[in-house]
């Protein structure tokens, strides 16, 4: 509450920074991932609708798929891997190091100082790069399409824009913003709980990838059910 | 009579179950330099973790000027965080600041100043530890003792009036460590600060505590306290006496 009412005590410049990284600096892997998923879906989805004729769904297919669900999912996975064990890493040295000592005896609250800007960039960046991810997922699966499967881009992009409204995207949009949640929490958790050790170090750096992936399939689940129930 | 500047009264340290030390019972007086000693394991950095309120006690109090600190509310245990100075083992510095940025940090935390004289307060008190020069470095930049000088660069910026250190000579050659044993009797001098040391260093301790208390890692609790110079003369305690002549060979 105090972050949103603009009285928490944090460096400005360490928020830009981790904006930074969990943002612009995983853009790479980002496109990466993101295109190779939509070609898989793509090839995955047409060899089997080709067999009625229908290939031109295949752009319904990456649509849907990668807006509502994939998208959000493998940014979130990259992230976890890539941000949650950065971030479980470098509150666990901080905890070796005493830094984190330092800050509670200079009555700094590491939770103001060092989770809440932590939690404010991943929830910012991971429904961003979610979006960006679901255009390059949209292009691997056209790529795919136009090459192997006879489309032209036109058909491609026409099919995907009549299959694809604003509450798909709001729904991939709520799953990144709930991921990035999930993610940060569980890599400051793992970071601040860590033991005084380098070994410890490098489990708290596993156990926040693992506990995020874990926890962004089980959300995942849970959400896609509500969702549906509720017909968005 | 004056209030004690710090009290440890009936202080147990307890891991879970697992007691640490019981029944600590010492003052610590203004301007002592005062020595938490005893073998490894003891307990000497968790009691110094203790006295800076990092850990509650499982039962005890610590009472800074009288006032019991876990007893207090937030404003009045901030008040006297306020006014303590900690330099820690590894030296503490934050790794994504440089040096001038550690020291700025408290001071724009608890102060009004502008900018500019942070800055200037930041740089003086980094020559005062011997960094004039080094404000942009990053701590992964310099050695270990330089790490430590610019930690109580840092501990000494809001210009408290207790100092702690734990272990300031760990890992420092004996000419670093006899010149930090200098700079600390210095500022106890300039400041007119108490300052607590936790150390197993023989020389630091008889030359510059005056006062000490000795913990024993078997009984678990306090087996001697007063000057380190007098119980190397009088102490009756054997561990203590072999502790203080280095196993018999001083």
């Amino acid at each position: 509450m105090r972050f949103f009412q603009g009285k928490a005590r944090y460096q400005k410049r360490e928020l830009w920074l981790l904006i930074q990284e969990c943002g612009p600096d995983a853009l790479p892997i980002v496109t990466l991932i993101a295109l190779l998923v939509g070609l898989i879906l793509a090839y995955v989805g047409a060899l089997q609708l080709e067999m009625f004729g229908a290939q031109v769904y295949v752009a319904n297919l990456v649509g849907i798929g990668t807006v509502r669900e994939m998208g959000a999912m493998m940014t979130a996975v990259i992230m976890a891997g890539r941000t949650g064990s950065a971030y479980a890493a470098q509150l666990g040295t901080m905890q070796v190091n005493e830094e984190i000592d330092a800050l509670k005896t200079l009555g700094l609250s590491p939770m103001e100082f060092l989770i809440i800007p932590r939690m404010a960039a991943l929830i910012l960046m991971v429904p961003l790069l979610t979006l960006y991810a679901d255009l390059v997922g949209i292009v691997g699966g056209g790529l795919a399409a136009v090459t192997v499967f006879d489309l032209t881009v036109l058909e491609y992009a026409t099919q995907t824009q009549a299959s694809l409204n604003m509450h798909d995207v709001l729904v991939g949009l709520i799953k990144a913003a709930v991921f990035g949640v999930l993610i940060a929490t569980a890599g400051c958790l793992r970071g601040i709980q860590c033991k005084r050790s380098a070994q410890a170090v490098g489990a708290a750096a596993t156990s926040a990838v693992v506990t995020a992936i874990v926890a962004i399939v089980v959300s995942d689940a849970m959400l896609t059910i509500v969702i549906t129930r509720i017909g968005i | 009579m004056a209030e004690p500047h710090i009290h440890v009264r009936d202080l147990t340290m307890a891991y879970g179950s697992r007691v640490i030390q019981k029944n600590l019972n010492f003052t610590i007086e203004r301007g002592d330099i005062f020595i938490i000693m005893g073998g490894s394991g003891c307990g000497k950095s968790t009691l110094l973790r203790h006295l800076i309120g990092l850990i509650r006690p499982a039962s005890g109090q610590v009472l800074y000027e009288g006032t019991d600190f876990w007893g207090a509310d937030d404003r009045t245990r901030m008040s006297i965080l306020r006014r303590i100075g900690v330099l820690y083992q590894s030296g503490a510095l934050w790794s994504s600041m440089t040096l001038a940025e550690n020291v700025c940090l408290p001071l724009g935390e608890y102060t009004d100043l502008p900018p500019q004289q942070i800055a200037a307060l930041a740089s003086l008190k980094l020559a005062l530890v011997g960094l004039k020069g080094f404000e942009e470095y990053y701590p992964y930049e310099i050695s270990g003792g330089m790490q430590k000088r610019a930690g109580l660069a840092r501990a000494i910026a809001l210009d408290p009036v207790i100092l702690f250190f734990d272990e300031p000579s760990a890992g420092l050659d004996p000419i670093s460590s006899k010149r930090l044993d200098d700079l600390i009797v210095e500022l106890r001098d300039s400041l007119g600060a108490t300052v607590v040391i936790v150390t197993h260093e023989l020389p630091s301790i008889l030359s510059i505590g005056t006062n000490s208390v000795f913990l024993d890692a078997g009984e678990k609790t306090m087996i001697a306290q007063g000057p380190p110079r007098e119980l190397l003369k009088e102490c009756p305690n054997p561990t203590v006496r072999e502790f203080l002549t280095r196993g018999g060979s001083l």
